[in-house]
């Protein structure tokens, strides 16, 4: 134990020394921050929140706003088919929008709540990644790699992939244009950081709140628990051809017994049934209270019923058809009503199909795996934004060491870049100008699907081959 | 398949000017209702169903007509069973039957009316406003049953009241008995015996019939109603904004229906879809598109004062022609053959600037303390017209001087050859400012004559043709202006000899104003492009001298009360909390002036949008206006009608002043009371008005594209799928090791051999010659598959083609 401690003392220690600490880092956000409130008091209205690719009926605020006025004129806030968001974040962020501060851009209150919010989760981001960091470097310096692997850049990936989060355009443009999507972002942060640090209350609250906000962290319940449970703490398992059908924590077990001797850390290895039942309990008590709010702020003019249908039931049934930056809304619209039911199901299945392939593929990687559901998820949502690539863009720094040899890089970073640019132009000729149409839109929304496509395959079969690699380099160590 | 049905409806428009075709086949069917009684035809089929002649009438006539001569044929014959059991048919209804037949001769003290009336009223831009008013009342006699003489009995299909069903059922029985003998009167007359069961099919039929419309009857429950067809817009600036004809006769453009029942709340939406649905049927219009629930809303207190089970719905594109009219004059008894509704030409109403042909339905027969006048059926029609003046050559020389001098023969191209037989009244009113006489007082100094005088003594600056029978001043109570004179002509008085052709001839240039609502409202859309926009409500002070003097009636502190009522459908999404007000166009608190709002949001493909709203503007108000943002919505590809890029239609908003009434305060006099059109006119109801119907336009998506967009969407999916579960279940470390072990194995297997080779002492030969062997098997193999392929290739090929 007390070896384990100093290991990691260390290992911190020489991250500090190696990236000169937090200094870079917070002069970065805080310019960050700055430019935020900048683009905020932008004298000219960008409207940046009724674009599309920014607000979909899910995260707009004027929906949100007008639920708000629907429930301030004794109404339900689900009457008509305007606002389909969560109640809590009615009953937090609807007096925000009614408050006018005389002088000042309207929403100013929301729009720093959403900054807040942007802020709170680069530095829960900077904190995961410095976890990740310190376990992988225990991994390696446990499979005597270390100096096979040691990053030659300025900052660790966990200070990258924050400062991505926080410098993403499209992050930028979700929290100036006012969508709720950083609060979501916040919470599936927040359960990354819980399950990385351990914390179960913290996981909990964070997928239920999550799940709440927008039902498709739903399925990060599995990356939390095994994270949670003990693979976390464990170096990725090498694919060795011996122990390819074997438990891949058994290298390890017989490499820390052979080398630190201790009973506990054997102990700790196998994936804990208790660990899970403990973060169940917490789920389930998170999601009694989270309810039990819900049904308070609802109670007055609707039920706990009509809110799911009204959220969780717009969000499958895919009821609007407004074009969005999805492949979803075209299809629906033009798809034969006879077969509607059939694709839905087939689409939101073909989420789910993929969580156990990659489940058991990816589990001794748990933050990854979840990085790969949210990308999957974002990618295939009935309304997605810009707001969850911007999610899944900043949680890709985190593996910045382990993807260093991705293949289509640059060619992914022109296709995003080609693709945001297109698609406002795009949006611009079907619907302001009327000169294209409908297929234009369409059309670069296939490319982005195509674009987040690749990068998530191509992800993976990097992540792959980097275990792969450390596996190869393990056993000729072994065997040598 | 519905929406096709506008769609030819709407090409048929364009031929539809003038053509009077259907109209004389469809009287064919319907013959004339005056005429002698031996002559009647019993039977008329209207709309599918019998329609018979008044009860008693027809008691006595089958009874002397047909009866006796089957007594006597019956006698004739040897169908003794039969006629024993139309003997005792005969006996068990008949008593009922003459019983009633003489019920109704004593009840028929109560008579059913009709009044035909017509306004005539120059408009200040020239333009004259025809005003025709038919009004029939059936009493509400529980005697009558089903029968009427005059009413239409389509309509009061549409108001019967449960109480009355089974002597409806009993009233039609003497239609059965009259149907049956003669059937068996032809039966017998051809002496055919298989005819037995064509009689008692007929029998089974009836009956089955009987109890099918009496299922019918509790359909429809209609306490009032009103629908209006509609064609051009109603100018409230110059045709005037607060009398009893714009408030009451002004409709928006399209169809409007709105109507009360009397049933239980949660029964009145299937109550609106039988209504939608048979009148729809009636005035061959497409009214049933009303019937699903994006289209009515109900209003709770708006857009009538009375609270009740209203239900309201407009549709704004229906094209109105005369395959409407048709069936609004058969309701007529003179159609229009006789009377007042002679006048009607159809390419010259047609020809106008508005048309509007409405139909009003109250009934209190519900209620059965009320005995005044069981249902009451109003059909005006409205129809504002150019006259062709003769000196038309003359139009650039004196044009704004001169109003056009006019007459009903130069309207309408007809003239009145008396009026119809069956209406208790006929009277053609000629309505005029009152302002005219003042200023030709003051142009011509001709001093204090009376009015009435001064009128058709051709003394003043204008000469009618004929005299007027009676003179109706209007009251002066409020103000001066905007009241009026009625001269009233008395058509029965005339014949075709001698045909009623009031002429208006203009002797001086004259100049008046309609009087006007407090506000002038109209509505327009603001925003550009197919995502989002805004709808504003203008109101414009009508005019400040008049509303800086005169209407300050209302209370302390002047307040203007303004209803706002306004349907908007789906999709048009539209967010409440954006409503923003402008007085005197500065932006204001909602608070301060919007007195009362209820909305009720609406729910995408289930129900339209609605807002009711109360707005107490100041009464020096210059200008105020509303505005609501909206996003436009996208719909599915068969939600768009076949012209989709035409843009979508947003209703009309009812604007209401519930401190304003518009009402003529005439001095009561006998024939006033008489006149249902100048009692109508008496009533108080509150000036209201109707704005602009909106057209926005919304994205289409490509309507080719199905096929593609399913392939493309589900060609990305694959590809997502299966890449990526191959990245996941290819394994690079177990190649190598298979790979390694295959190299093991090799070695092994080499070595093997060669012990084998060693010990056998022959070279290593053998590994060579199974491959050598194999080889050609192989070859064999690939041929073969190369031959199955091909073949597969060309039969495809052959059989694709």
């Amino acid at each position: 134990m007390p070896t384990a401690n100093t290991e990691e003392e260390n290992s911190k220690s020489e991250l500090q020394k190696n990236h000169g600490g937090g200094g870079g880092f917070t002069r970065w956000a805080v310019v960050a921050v700055i430019f935020r409130l900048a683009l905020i008091y932008f004298p000219g209205n960008l409207n940046l929140s009724s674009r599309p690719e920014v607000s979909t009926p899910l995260t707009s605020i004027r929906r949100l706003a007008e639920g708000y006025w629907l429930k301030q004129s004794s109404m339900s806030p689900y009457a008509g088919s305007m606002y389909h968001g969560s109640p809590l974040l009615l009953s937090v962020l609807g007096p925000l929008t009614v408050k006018r501060i005389e002088g000042q851009p309207s929403h100013i209150l929301c729009s720093l709540v959403f900054v807040l919010a942007d802020l709170i989760s680069s530095i829960l981001i900077r904190a995961t990644g410095r976890k990740l960091q310190i376990a992988y470097r225990k991994s390696l310096k446990s499979l005597n790699l270390l100096n096979k692997s040691t990053d030659s850049g300025a900052l660790s990936s966990g200070d990258i992939a924050a400062l991505v989060y926080l410098w993403n355009p499209f992050t930028i443009v979700a929290c100036v244009g006012l969508s709720t999507s950083p609060v979501e972002n916040l919470f599936t942060i927040l359960t990354l950081y819980g399950a990385a640090t351990g914390l179960a209350p913290l996981a909990a609250f964070g997928w239920v709140m999550a799940t709440h906000l927008s039902l498709y962290p739903a399925i990060l319940i599995i990356p939390v628990n095994l994270s949670y449970s003990g693979s976390w703490f464990y170096p990725p398992a090498p694919l060795s051809p011996e122990y390819t059908y074997a438990p891949p924590s058994k290298l390890f077990r017989s490499k820390e017994h052979g080398k630190v001797g201790d009973g506990k850390s054997s102990q700790e290895i196998i994936f804990s049934w208790r660990r899970v039942f403990h973060l169940l309990v917490w789920t389930s008590l998170w999601s009694v209270y989270v309810l039990v709010l819900c049904s308070i702020s609802v109670k007055q003019h609707g039920s706990l019923q009509e809110m799911f249908q009204r959220t969780y039931g717009f969000i499958l049934t895919v009821e609007d058809l407004s074009p969005n930056i999805g492949v979803l809304w075209y299809f629906f619209a033009e798809v034969f009503d006879f077969f509607r039911d059939f694709f839905l199901i087939v689409f939101h299945s073909n989420i789910l199909f993929m969580i156990l392939p990659l489940a058991i593929r990816l589990k001794h990687r748990p933050c990854f795996l979840a990085f790969v559901y949210i990308a999957i998820s974002s990618m295939l949502k009935s309304y997605p934004s810009v707001g969850d690539s911007a999610l899944y863009l900043g949680l890709l720094g985190l593996f910045l060491d382990e993807l260093a040899d991705m293949q289509f890089s640059f060619f992914l970073f022109c296709g995003y870049v080609g693709v945001s640019l297109l698609s406002p132009v795009m949006h611009n000729l079907w619907i302001w100008r009327g000169t294209g149409n409908a297929n234009f839109y369409y059309a670069t929304a296939m490319a982005y699907a195509c674009f987040q496509i690749v990068l998530v395959v191509e992800s993976v079969s990097s992540m792959l081959n980097h275990d792969r690699k450390l596996t190869k380099l393990s056993t000729s160590k072994l065997q040598k | 398949m519905t929406i096709q049905i506008r769609k030819g409806k709407r090409a048929t428009e364009p031929q539809c000017l003038g053509s009077q075709r259907s109209l004389n086949s469809e009287d064919l069917l319907f013959p004339n209702q005056t005429g002698d009684s031996k002559a009647a035809v019993y039977f008329q089929l209207s709309n599918g169903r019998f329609r018979p002649p008044p009860a008693h009438r027809l008691i006595a006539h089958h009874i002397v007509d047909t009866i006796a001569p089957i007594f006597f044929r019956v006698s004739r014959t040897m169908w003794l069973p039969l006629r024993l059991t139309l003997l005792l048919l005969f006996l068990l209804l008949s008593p009922r039957a003459l019983l009633r037949s003489g019920s109704a001769a004593v009840v028929s003290g109560e008579e059913e009316e009709f009044h035909e009336e017509l306004l005539l009223k120059p408009l200040p831009d020239r333009k004259v406003l025809a005003h025709f008013h038919f009004h029939s009342i059936a009493p509400p006699s529980k005697s009558n049953g089903r029968h009427h003489h005059l009413f239409p009995k389509a309509i009061s299909q549409l108001v019967l009241f449960p109480s009355s069903v089974p002597f409806a059922m009993w009233s039609d029985l003497d239609l059965i008995l009259n149907f049956l003998f003669r059937l068996l009167n032809n039966c017998f007359s051809s002496s055919r015996k298989y005819d037995v069961f064509l009689i008692v099919f007929a029998l089974i039929g009836v009956i089955v019939g009987e109890f099918l419309s009496f299922g019918q009857v509790q359909k429809f429950r209609v306490k009032e109603m009103e629908l209006s067809f509609t064609q051009g817009r109603w100018n409230y600036e110059r045709w005037g904004g607060f009398d009893p004809i714009s408030s009451n006769n002004a409709k928006p453009p399209g169809v409007e229906l709105w109507a009360v029942f009397d049933v239980p709340e949660d029964q009145v939406d299937a109550y609106w879809k039988n209504l939608t649905n048979s009148l729809s049927g009636l005035f061959c219009a497409s009214i049933n598109f009303l019937e699903s629930s994006t289209m009515y809303s109900a209003p709770k207190w708006s857009f009538r004062i009375t609270p009740g089970r209203l239900r309201y719905g407009t549709l704004p594109r229906e094209a109105v022609c005369t395959e409407n009219l048709t069936p609004w004059l058969k309701l007529l008894p003179c159609r229009d053959k006789a009377g007042l509704a002679a006048l009607l030409d159809r390419p010259s109403i047609y020809k106008g600037f508005y048309h509007s042909q409405r139909l009003y339905l109250t009934s209190n027969a519900s209620v059965p303390a009320e005995t005044v006048s069981g249902i009451s059926l109003e059909q005006t029609l409205t129809v504002v017209l150019q006259p062709n003046s003769p000196s038309s050559s003359s139009i650039h020389s004196g044009e704004s001087n001169f109003q056009p001098s006019w007459s009903l023969s130069s309207i309408f191209g007809r003239k009145i050859s008396g009026k119809c037989v069956l209406a208790q009244s006929s009277i053609v009113y000629l309505q005029l400012e009152k302002s005219i006489f003042s200023e030709q007082k003051d142009n011509m100094d001709n001093g204090p004559n009376s009015l009435a005088s001064e009128g058709f003594a051709g003394g003043s600056g204008f000469e009618m043709s004929l005299d007027p029978d009676i003179v109706i001043e209007e009251e002066n109570q409020s103000q001066h202006k905007g009241s009026s004179v009625l001269y009233g002509f008395w058509v029965e008085k005339y014949n075709e000899s001698q045909p009623f052709d009031l002429g208006l001839k203009w002797k001086y240039p004259v100049f008046w104003s309609s009087r006007q609502a407090p506000l002038h409202a109209s509505r327009f859309l603001m925003g550009s492009g197919n995502e989002r926009g805004a709808i504003a409500i203008l109101f414009k002070s009508a005019n400040s001298a008049d509303s800086s003097s005169g209407s300050r009636h209302v209370s302390d502190g002047c307040e203007l009360q303004v209803d706002v009522f306004q349907v908007v459908p789906w999709y048009i999404k539209v967010y409440y909390h954006s409503l923003q007000i402008f007085v005197d166009d500065e932006a204001k608190p909602i608070g301060d002036f919007v007195h009362k709002i209820q909305v009720s949001p609406s729910k995408d493909k289930t129900s339209p949008g609605m807002m009711e709203m109360l707005l107490k503007l100041p009464c020096d108000v210059r200008s105020a206006a509303l505005t609501l943002e909206f996003d436009k919505g996208f719909l599915h590809i068969d939600e768009y009608p076949p012209d989709a890029n035409q843009g979508y239609d947003i209703p009309s908003a009812v604007i209401s002043f519930p401190s304003f009434h518009s009402v003529m305060h005439l001095l009561s006099n006998d024939s006033i009371r008489k006149s249902p059109l100048l009692s109508r006119f008496q009533e108080k109801n509150r000036v209201q008005s109707y704005t602009e119907v909106l057209l926005v336009p919304l994205t289409t998506p490509d309507f080719s594209m199905p096929y593609n967009v399913i392939t493309i969407t589900c060609t990305v999916f694959a590809l997502f799928f299966g890449s990526l579960l191959n990245v996941l279940r290819r394994r690079v470390g177990e190649e190598e090791r298979y790979l390694k072990a295959g190299k093991k194995k090799g070695w092994l297997r080499v070595l093997l051999s060669r012990l084998l080779a060693k010990l056998r002492g022959k070279p290593m030969e053998e590994p060579d010659q199974p491959s050598s062997e194999s080889a050609p098997l192989i070859g064999k193999k690939l041929v073969l598959k190369v031959i199955l392929v091909a073949v597969l290739a060309v039969a495809w090929q052959f059989y694709s083609t």
